[in-house]
């Protein structure tokens, strides 16, 4: 459930559908399962791939400014795993620069992730296991990009008003994570992941993560033209460290057809068009 | 196209797009197919002192401000790209220009790809240990405090893709032998066995370089495949040692015949990535090892492990052992003082803070035969996107005058500099 964190992420996948039942589900209450599945689904999973350039702006409690500008391209693979392909064109320290990405759903499998160095021309084969670092300096995590499996927290849905669901997340191993437990708010129209929060060992709320903006995107689904709703715009808010970054999808495509092969060394070498322009 | 600086550059890259078309274009077509140039670079000064007295050399260990031009577009059918750096070295006291990287890229099939021009290389898996990679290092830069990127050299030459589902092959042809940027006595002092003792500006080693168009050419090749994300890889060169490794009647340094045969593995081991390398030299002109003139064949291995061990911060270790073959033949010439075997390790630590803005890193190689090491602390900051800044040190430790990091004792110095990037 977890998972559902990372709507940010939510440009990458895609799927879900579904929609035409949505009503009728808005009067029944599924299981927690259930909707922490469907919430998961609509941050990560839609569409058999994804692609989008993102902006993120982070500002420190001085209102010191950075950004991050970078395309991202995913593929769904089998019960889960995923490929992700990073091409980051701003700051100029790292522009080029590519990080790959195999992401295994299971949980006793690390992610396979690569750095190519274009200056070096080296790959470089990232040893990080922990996956609740900083994702490229920004107050997002690893994790809230590239998904948290539903397998790692205890799920239950302790709050359901008119248009949400709220759902507690406790670690099932605590010393694995920073946090003791997070909610999520769950749109329960569209079951997208709209809010965050995340509790101290000390119970004391202290990172919050916001979807501001959620959009219909148009794709093809075989000969069908769908939507695939999409987080565009989205916050996070370190409350410790006063720190704030915002993240905004532009471009956002589903369904490119996306070759496997995109995600190999001959690519992280020598980017492909899609994740260039 | 805009006016940009460094036209010169970019008529170098439209005449090769112009040649490698080999049509007539009309006007208003060719300027359309072109995207907009992606121009980019940075400034930078940058200093450093030696922190003890070196009567060969100056204090000044390096001493420049440097300007990188990086110009990249593309069309539909290819890539483009050159990167240049001028620079005002104060040290040599000459003001200097370098190009870094001037290349066309095209993808002629979905199963082949090709780079010409001139391209930094780099394939195997060692940090900052080669044994397959036998593309042109500048020791220069990298001992004296350059950034790391400078350590690789550009190669002329090109390079071919080919990607099978067996397994993808690359294959390096470099027309004309490109050697490394070795340690002549310009900057660094060395050990100069011929007198005996270390020298420096008093006495520049002079090379007889192998240097004809397709004849004194090489060949790199690299058959690999990735399964389940183990990078198994082949290689084999054939060219010449890429420093010096003999000397010739007239006393001048020379690159000998060389050939390497090696292979790789790299991948998950536990909850880091573990690699191993191999190596086989075969010095071809002194293939019984019985020529003191010229460098025996070695055997090179390596062994590395990389985890993390804590929040942002890795770790990751290395041993390296180059074997010279027949050495009995060698031992046999007199004044021979290297050991069958020399042993490195090598240790990396990588600490991340403030929002990943300051890496506080050290790399240091350690060799219990030789009785020597080298280190290499760092300290870099990121003071916005744009600026950045770092401070850090080359130290040398050595028993002996005349082992591999040993020689460089008295260039141990500590640098600075500061950057504005575009």
């Amino acid at each position: 459930m977890k998972a559902l964190v990372c709507w940010l992420t939510v440009l990458l996948t895609a799927g879900l559908a579904a929609l035409p039942a949505a009503a009728q589900e808005a009067e029944a209450v599924p299981s927690v399962d259930e909707i922490v599945q469907r919430a998961n689904h609509m941050a990560y999973y839609q569409g058999l791939d994804g692609k989008s350039a993102v902006l993120m702006k982070i500002t420190d409690k001085n209102g010191n400014v950075r950004t991050r500008e970078f395309i991202i391209l995913r593929k769904n693979g089998d019960g889960g795993n995923q490929k992700y392909f990073v091409y980051f064109l701003q700051p100029p320290d790292v522009r080029r620069m590519v990080f790959m990405v195999h992401k295994f759903a299971a949980l006793d499998k690390d992610d396979d992730r690569w750095l190519y160095l274009p200056s070096l021309d080296l790959v470089n084969r990232i040893a990080a296991s922990d996956k609740r670092t900083s994702f490229v300096g920004s107050d997002f995590l690893y994790e809230d990009v590239s998904g948290r499996s539903l397998e790692e927290d205890v799920h239950e849905l302790t709050q359901v008003t008119e248009e949400r669901f709220l759902i507690k997340n406790t670690p099932k191993n605590p010393a694995s994570v920073e946090f003791s437990y997070f909610t999520v708010e769950i749109d329960r129209k569209t079951y997208m992941p709209m809010k965050m929060e995340y509790f101290d060992k000390s119970g004391t709320l202290y990172r919050v993560i916001e979807a501001k903006k959620v959009e219909p995107i148009s794709a093809k689904e075989g000969d069908r033209q769908v939507e695939y709703l999409t987080v565009t715009e989205s916050v996070v808010k370190d409350l410790k460290t006063g720190s704030t970054t915002e993240m905004k999808f532009s471009n956002v495509q589903y369904n490119l057809g996306l070759n496997d092969d995109l995600f190999t060394e001959r690519y992280l070498r020598r980017p492909p068009r899609e994740a260039m322009r | 196209m805009r006016t940009i600086p460094g036209g010169c550059a970019a008529a170098v890259l439209l005449w090769t797009i112009a040649a490698a078309s080999g049509e007539e274009v009309q006007k208003q077509s060719f300027w359309s197919q072109w995207a907009p140039p992606e121009v980019h670079g940075f400034w930078e000064a940058r200093g450093g002192y030696r922190l003890q007295n070196d009567r060969y050399q100056k204090d000044m260990s390096v001493m420049e401000t440097r300007f990188q031009l990086d110009l990249f577009t593309y069309t539909d059918w290819a890539e483009f790209k050159y990167k240049g750096d001028v620079f005002g070295d104060w040290v040599q006291e000459k003001g200097r220009y370098q190009t870094r990287e001037t290349w066309m890229f095209f993808r002629p099939s979905d199963t082949m790809d090709v780079k010409l021009g001139r391209q930094v290389l780099t394939w195997g898996t060692g940090d900052l240990l080669f044994i397959n990679d036998l593309f042109p290092k500048d020791w220069q830069s990298f001992f004296i405090g350059r950034d790391s990127e400078y350590l690789k050299a550009p190669s002329d030459a090109v390079k071919v893709s080919f990607f099978h589902d067996l397994a993808n092959l690359d294959i390096v042809y470099t027309p004309q032998f490109d050697s490394d940027q070795f340690i002549r006595g310009e900057g660094i002092s060395y050990w100069n066995s011929n007198l005996g003792r270390t020298a420096g500006e008093d006495v520049h080693i002079h090379t007889d370089k192998p240097d004809r168009w397709f004849r004194d050419d090489e060949v790199a090749l690299r058959l690999y495949k990735n399964i389940n994300n183990y990078e198994f890889a082949l290689y084999g060169y054939h060219g010449f040692w890429k420093s010096p490794a003999g000397q010739n009647a007239a006393g001048l340094a020379t690159f000998p015949d060389l050939n390497v045969y090696g292979a790789s593995v790299r991948g998950q081991v536990g909850k880091g990535i573990g690699n191993a390398e191999i190596g086989y030299y075969q010095s071809r002109d002194d293939e019984n090892g019985d020529d003191p003139m010229t460098a025996n064949s070695e055997m090179r291995y390596l062994l590395g492990y990389t985890q993390e061990i804590g929040t942002d911060f890795t770790a990751g270790m290395q041993y390296y052992v180059e074997q010279m073959l027949d050495y009995d033949a060698y031992k046999q010439s007199p004044g021979m003082t290297r050991d069958e075997f020399r042993h490195v390790l090598t240790l990396r630590l990588t600490k991340l803070l403030m929002n990943q803005n300051l890496t506080l890193s050290f790399f240091g190689y350690y060799s219990p035969s030789d009785k020597d090491a080298y280190l290499r602390p760092n300290v870099h900051y990121k003071a916005s996107d744009r600026w950045s800044m770092e401070m850090g040190s080359n130290i040398f430790f050595g028993d002996y005058r005349n082992t591999f990091f040993g020689q460089f004792r008295d260039n141990t110095n500590l640098y600075a500099a500061i950057r504005y990037s575009f």
